[in-house]
């Protein structure tokens, strides 16, 4: 039977869903996840978080409460306690009415909605990320009509960190009014973040270049457990009088990653254009989606504006970082444990919920294989697919995969 | 730099706002923004702004597009609350949904849709994703088409629609064009000018129809109407794309409202259709929706499904559940469903006549069952089961024989009822306050909405007179007349018209 799509070609597969669908086929007792990126407890089993089925259990006891249409922005209990979390209650570009938020589909949302106003309203067609990058990002930028996509250098393979020299060069060859996106922190996917001086040589290159900064948070809290010390390059921005975005995601730090809780802080450097430019977002939300997902912005501003529920989800996000570093830890104790070859201390200085291992793609492939280890071909692992009674298996394996196929 | 100036005193000019003058031309060098013009303001916020603002005892609001009841309040579905009790106890972990939802609810929203046993899922020839709503269904099928419609990308939409119909299609840089709909002499459906201007449309250009409660008129082509419109837009090869926003909500028949949908797929029209759960469910906050692709067989159907997800990965990466999740409960439970979209019409059942007369035929439409035995110990408001949906005793005669009841309604047909009944005093007000002009069109069109027919300037006179509001086309939202309203607009409306 003929059909309209007859012409429409089969797309390529998201390459860590596909890995996610392969694990779950895979029958073997031994299998480890190390792929999507979602946090897992000690038994391997996702986590809600106690103080959310606490706030949901207080709304589903609610009788008074509605399904009613968000405003276009979103519910804005939610996106200034959003904004308050990421720059500081106390920061004056919020005193001073030049710092505002737009409730948004998570992450990825927050970056569409920011992407699709500065390319329709501010006229820029150029962006950069860094190499490597979360894999969506180019995409994004690219469908919100940025034209021109650049990479900066970032992850050094030899040295295992950043090169510093190599992106600060990059940036000062971008043009002027280039869009820099930037994790704010727990870099995704290597795990490297830039010291505070080097985000300081990086601030000095974009504020000569006149490059924009377009930030990227999606684990504040959840990178060092202290919600403030992961947005200190967002507020450095801020302090040294940057007008910046930034998408901020709940996915993680709050597990809420269905739900889809996400926030768009824009500082200006004054108020005034200020109506203008939530008037611009509603009409590019209304064409996207109307209104944003009430559910889950309801559980996060309920907490974020409690002080009692506030100081719970403080102490998860300090359990959740707290094992993640454990379990770097332990996994480069069993590396060298087992004297496999290489350095291993890149493990332990990351940050987050990803490392950068190093391993080669046919390393991977041995892993994924033969030990029904599964991880991205770029060698990132999710930490939180480790446990106590994984860890040494995996190491193991790597130390087999290592041997077995070293790097040329 | 005289250019640059130029560009910001046009920018100035049109704000009126000496403060921003100024503010505007010191500060023109140091930010970002300073060419960002206002965005035009939102004609129904507007509305719902100047109402709130009225201090008037009277006001009433007809701008709303969310269903009220009688005490113009939101109204919760019983089976939604059922729902999320049911939903809560499970305890359900919030893990990453797959990219186009969960393959249950894609299922259950296609099969409500299309009907159990529609052909196009026998060969699985459907690609249906889990979308932000109706907004979010529109916003991704259009989109497909700029990206992989090999076709006439012309979209064709109803004199009048939907506002953000246009938008969105704005946004995309899809050009759309009109084809006559709305017959302002009639108040009602103007099938020669849309048989006439759909056989002029371009082969293989996108028709967008809405299958039923057309927004904003209210007017729906009847049955027999569609069965035209579904041969002239085959004639024309063009690809239908149906908004579904009000299945159920219009008549209270879930199969009744999607009869022009799937009177376009047995004719062999490869739809393409947006489904919200909004209006019917009362679910407006949390964006359940649906896009469903008929792509013939399976493997399009899998290309397709390839592609979209790639489209939803860049605009918010997977949907998000808790709306859906209580759409897939209701669905999938035969009890809430049945509480939920359960269709029967009775209005009255005669008990006496059956008590004396065993083939007596009942006045209302039953499928099949029982008639119970009749039971002496009836009172007001009793409940029983006649076959098998849930009634109330309404009225009872002093001989006990003769009984009135009404049934404890299906939510959708509740409050598609209460609309109904609604439009039915507005009009038998206004006519009974001997207004000269015809106001059939008011019962006769379906939906939450209704073009009265009332001009701008009356619009107008209605708003600073008697603090009813509504938009200047003279659309009226059914959902905000209550029976504490309905005489009022009634004879506001008669004034302004007389």
């Amino acid at each position: 039977m003929v059909s309209r799509c007859d012409g429409v070609e089969q797309g390529p597969p998201i390459e860590v869903f596909a890995l996610n669908r392969k694990c779950t086929e895979d029958s073997c007792p031994n299998k480890v996840n190390l792929g999507v990126g979602a946090y897992r407890d000690e038994a391997g089993k996702p986590w809600v978080l106690p103080v959310v089925r606490k706030v949901e259990k207080q709304m589903a006891a609610d009788d008074t409460l509605l399904h009613e249409y968000l405003p276009v922005l979103g519910l804005e209990q939610f996106s200034n306690a959003s904004v308050s979390m990421l720059l500081g209650q106390d920061n004056p570009a919020i005193s001073e009415g030049r710092a505002f938020g737009v409730q948004t589909l998570s992450g990825t949302g927050a970056l569409r909605v920011g992407a699709e106003f500065l390319n329709k309203h501010l006229g820029y067609t150029t962006f950069y990320y860094s190499n490597p990058t979360w894999e969506n990002h180019h995409l994004v930028f690219v469908n919100s009509g940025f034209t021109t996509p650049c990479q900066y250098r970032y992850w050094d393979d030899k040295t295992r960190s950043i090169n510093i020299e190599g992106l600060l060069e990059d940036l000062r060859n971008a043009p002027e009014n280039a869009v820099i996106i930037l994790h704010a922190c727990a870099h995704n996917p290597t795990g490297i973040d830039p010291t505070q001086e080097q985000w300081q040589k990086i601030a000095d290159i974009m504020e000569e270049r006149k490059l924009f900064p377009f930030f990227d948070s999606a684990y504040q809290g959840f990178a060092s457990g202290d919600l403030d010390k992961d947005a200190w390059a967002v507020r450095y921005f801020v302090k040294r009088g940057f007008e910046l975005v930034c998408a901020q995601s709940y996915a993680k730090n709050f597990g809420l990653y269905n739900e889809r809780v996400g926030n768009l802080a824009l500082v200006l450097s004054n108020s005034k254009p200020v109506a203008a430019v939530k008037s611009q977002v509603t009409w590019i939300v209304r064409g996207m989606y109307s209104n944003p997902p009430a559910h889950g912005a309801r559980v996060v501003a309920t907490v974020l504006n409690s002080p009692q529920l506030f100081d719970e989800w403080k102490d998860h996000i300090m359990a959740m970082s707290s094992r993640i570093f454990e379990m770097r830890e332990a996994l480069r104790a069993e590396l060298i444990k087992l004297n496999t070859p290489g350095n291993w201390d890149h493990i332990v200085k990351q940050i987050g919920m990803f490392s950068y291992t190093g391993l080669t793609p046919r390393q991977v492939e041995h892993l994924i294989q033969e030990h029904h280890i599964y991880l991205l071909r770029s060698g990132r692992i999710n930490i939180c697919g480790l446990n106590t009674s994984n860890v040494v298996y995996v190491a193991k394996a790597i130390n087999d995969a290592i041997t077995k196929f070293p790097q040329e | 730099m005289a250019a640059a100036f130029k560009k910001l005193s046009v920018h100035v000019l049109k704000h009126n706002n000496v403060e921003a003058l100024i503010g505007t031309a010191v500060r023109a060098n140091s930010t970002w923004w300073s060419n960002v013009e206002m965005g035009p303001p939102d004609v129904i916020l507007g509305i719902t702004e100047a109402y709130r603002k009225d201090t008037s005892p009277k006001k009433v609001n007809l701008g709303v597009g969310a269903y009220r009841d009688d005490e113009g309040k939101p109204y919760i579905l019983p089976s939604v609350r059922k729902a999320e009790d049911i939903i809560h106890k499970k305890a359900l972990n919030h893990e990453y949904a797959p990219i186009g939802g969960e393959a249950a609810y894609c299922d259950a929203v296609a099969k409500l849709a299309f009907g159990e046993d529609s052909p196009v899922f026998k060969n699985k020839s459907n690609c249906t994703v889990q979308t932000l709503s109706g907004t979010g269904a529109l916003r991704l099928g259009l989109e497909f088409i700029t990206k992989h419609y090999a076709k006439t990308k012309e979209i064709w939409m109803p004199a009048p629609t939907w506002g953000n119909h246009p938008q969105i299609c704005n946004t995309l840089n899809l050009p759309h064009k009109k084809y006559r709909y709305f017959d302002p002499k009639t108040n009602g459906f103007d099938l020669q000018g849309a048989l006439e201007d759909i056989s002029k449309i371009p082969e293989g250009s996108i028709i967008l129809l809405h299958a039923c409660a057309h927004n904003p008129t209210g007017v729906d082509p009847k049955q027999n109407e569609w069965m035209q419109l579904s041969q002239v837009i085959k004639d024309r090869k063009l690809f239908p794309f149906f908004d579904m926003a009000y299945q159920g909500f219009a008549t209270g028949d879930v199969d009744n409202d999607a009869f022009a949908i799937r009177h376009f797929v047995k004719d062999g029209h490869q739809v393409m259709l947006a489904q919200s759960f909004a209006k019917n469910m009362g679910l407006y906050g949390e964006r359940a929706g649906a896009l469903t692709f008929l792509c013939g067989d399976s493997d399009s159907a899998a290309k397709v499904m390839s592609q979209v997800k790639i489209m939803i990965r860049t605009m918010y990466s997977n949907p998000p559940l808790h709306g859906a999740r209580l759409v897939l409960e209701i669905l999938a439970n035969p009890e809430l469903k049945k509480q939920c979209f359960a269709h029967a019409d009775i209005e009255s059942f005669i008990w006496k006549e059956l008590a004396v007369n065993p083939y007596f035929i009942p006045t209302f439409d039953s499928s099949s069952g029982t008639v119970p035995d009749f039971d002496p110990d009836l009172t007001l408001g009793s409940e029983l089961s006649l076959f098998s949906i849930p009634v109330q005793v309404l009225e009872i005669n002093s001989d006990m024989r003769n009984i009135n009841v009404t049934k404890v309604l299906a939510d959708v047909k509740h409050m598609a009822d209460r609309i109904i009944s609604m439009r039915k005093g507005l009009r038998s007000g206004i006519e009974g306050a001997g207004n000269p002009h015809q106001w059939q069109h008011i019962t006769d069109q379906i939906g939450m909405f209704c073009f009265t027919g009332l001009k701008p300037d009356q619009v107008e006179k209605l708003t600073k007179d008697f603090h009813i509001y509504l938009t200047k086309d003279g659309r009226i939202s059914v959902a905000g007349i209550s029976s504490k309203n309905v005489d009022y607009v009634a004879e506001a409306i008669h004034k302004v018209t007389s």
